[in-house]
């Protein structure tokens, strides 16, 4: 089977002189959910709108399914489906009224069970006579989704899909992910919510300045780059460390009454015990002691720092 | 061909129409009316006749073309102007449609809704003088053709501005004085010469007069160069179109 997305050099340079993609490879396989991150004005959306069509690429070469997607744009097309950044939409169309449309603007003909169960899904059923305008953001934000599933896609780009979402909703919206995802949709969204790549996603590509600086597994990276932390909660604090324990890469926080110990979870040795017996020699009691793993946000905070 | 995409685009733009459909008729009824009170009834009757017909007779063709050069270039504009303003454009664009699909769903629905307010027009009319159409088929031709030429010359108004008074400034400066000017009120010959000339370089004279001529029968400039000129600009449009969409002029990024 082809890649669901594969990517070739695609570079894209704006009408004012901007280049906002540098050449990025890129493949994502079918049935996959795959994280795109990146800080703003990294290139995400200006990558997706290539992809979609919206955008005109500068160089390289973008395959869909194995279908080039300038010369096989009907094909291509008709397998994404599109979840912008912005929400827009028109107004003074009933919901049901402007998801129909969007199933027909990509040549499917009319069925309204499936419309129906769109809508379902997404909890929009009760307001499908409702006008666009009436309906309240996140309410919008799903007829926006709804517009995208209206054609049974292959393929699903979702643009910070949970940006502006309350709680539940994003909750919601990663169920609806799921469900796509065991259908055998790809899925690829963006987003600033770390939490939600790593809810969510099989791989996570992150790109910065136009460049893909990183695609991995998610779980391969969590390893690779998962340091965890050991904290100690002092009985007395501690003004300053003994010579020999500052050597071991400890800190003193929360002035002095925890230590901080940064460790790899991939090394042979932890050297937590070593430490600890030290700890003890030194006369240093504690009363509490916790290990957290560093969360995605943490990793990619210092990719993007190391880059710049 | 994606017969599903145009129909939803076509259809989706109609109900636009209708939904405003009071004010789409209304006006048009409401203007020609008045167009035949003051020039048909006031000023018309100090007026002979024209080229054989009677001075209201005489501007009935003129007055439905003027509404549909406007009404086609305003349907036509905003039709597209609009999702571009909005955003929802963005749809259009990702969607499995080729460039001329698009225009046909967008300029067949304007066209569409001038020949139908044509039409209307053309019944108003009925009520004040007595009509006398000689070539009917004729006159569906120029019909069809000026809608469809001048809702793509909205079209390409509308791909062009980034604002809404750029969407104002051609019909207003340029299309408005060239259709007062194209001979709805008066025949070319009643003009001094040098006036007759110049007035050659103005397109709407060669569709009012071709338009004319399927009601009267004549006409000031004969009835094949006015199908020439109005295939001529129809086939400027479609090339400009064309361009546009080719390189992604002010649509794509
Ligand atoms: N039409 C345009 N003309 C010129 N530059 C543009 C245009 N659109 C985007 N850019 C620039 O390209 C860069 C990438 O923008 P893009 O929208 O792809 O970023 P992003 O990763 O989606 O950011 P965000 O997280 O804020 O949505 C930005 O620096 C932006 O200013
Ligand atoms: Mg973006």
């Amino acid at each position: 089977m082809p890649p669901a997305l594969s990517i070739r050099n695609l570079t894209k340079t704006y009408a004012s002189g901007f280049t906002a993609l540098k050449g990025v490879d890129l493949e994502v396989q079918p049935g996959e959910i795959f994280a795109l991150l990146g800080p703003n004005g990294a290139g995400k959306t200006t990558l997706i709108g290539i992809v979609c069509g919206v955008v005109n690429a500068s160089g390289g070469e973008v395959r869909v399914d194995g279908h080039e997607i300038v010369a096989d744009y009907r094909k291509t097309r008709s397998i994404i489906g599109l979840v912008p950044q912005d929400v827009s939409l028109d107004a003074f169309e009933s919901v049901w009224a402007t998801v129909s449309f969007s199933r027909g603007l990509f040549g499917k003909g009319k069925d309204a069970a499936h419309v129906e169960k769109v809508l379902r899904a997404l909890s929009l059923w009760d307001k499908k006579d409702e006008k666009v305008i009436n309906l309240s953001g996140g309410m919008k934000r799903r007829v926006m989704i709804a517009k995208a599933l209206a054609h049974e896609p292959k393929l699903l780009f979702l643009d910070e899909p949970t940006a502006g979402v309350d709680v539940e909703l994003r909750r919601d919206m990663w169920e609806m992910v799921r469900g796509l995802r065991a259908t055998g949709v790809t899925i690829i969204l963006t987003t600033h919510y770390i939490e939600e790549a790593e809810e969510m996603a099989d791989r996570i590509g992150v790109i910065s300045k136009g460049e893909i600086i990183l695609v991995e597994d998610k779980t391969a990276l969590m390893q690779r780059f998962g340091r965890k932390k050991l904290e100690l909660e002092l009985a007395e604090p501690l003004a300053a460390l003994p010579a020999g324990l500052a050597a071991r890469g400890l800190e003193i926080a929360d002035s002095g009454r925890r230590l901080v110990y940064s460790y790899d979870t991939q090394g042979e040795r932890t050297g937590i015990t070593a430490l600890l017996a030290e700890l003890s020699s030194a006369g240093i009691r504690f009363r509490d002691l916790e290990t957290r793993q560093s969360s995605l946000e943490d990793i990619f905070v210092d990719l993007v720092r190391e880059r710049a | 061909m994606n017969f599903h995409a145009v129909k939803a685009i076509y259809t989706f733009e109609m109900a636009r129409t209708f939904r405003t459909i009071m004010q789409s008729v209304i006006s048009p009824v409401v203007s020609t009316s008045l167009y035949f009170v003051v020039f048909g009834a006031a000023i018309g009757s100090r007026i002979e006749t024209i080229d054989g017909v009677s001075y209201g007779a005489f501007i009935v063709p003129g007055l439905i073309m003027m509404s549909l050069l406007t009404l086609s270039i305003s349907n036509a504009s905003f039709g597209i102007y609009f999702p571009k303003f909005t955003g929802t454009i963005y749809e259009v664009l990702s969607a499995p449609i080729s460039h001329f699909e698009i225009v046909l769903a967008y300029v067949g629905a304007a066209a569409t809704k001038s020949m139908m307010i044509g039409l209307v027009i053309l019944a108003t009319a009925a009520f004040f003088v007595d009509l006398e159409i000689r070539y009917p088929l004729v006159m569906v031709l120029f019909l069809v053709l000026t809608s469809v030429s001048f809702s793509l010359f909205g079209f390409i108004i509308g791909i062009w501005a980034d604002g809404f008074e750029k969407l104002q400034i051609i019909p207003l400066l340029i299309v408005m004085p060239l259709a007062f000017l194209g001979g709805t009120f008066y025949s070319l010959d009643m003009l001094p010469p040098v006036w007759q000339t110049i007035s050659l370089a103005n397109p709407v004279v060669y569709l009012v007069s071709g338009f004319r001529w399927s009601f009267i029968g004549t006409s000031d400039v004969s009835v094949w160069v006015s199908l020439t000129m109005t295939l001529v600009f129809l086939a400027v449009c479609l090339a400009v179109v064309n361009w546009m969409f080719r390189t992604g002029y002010r649509l794509k990024k």
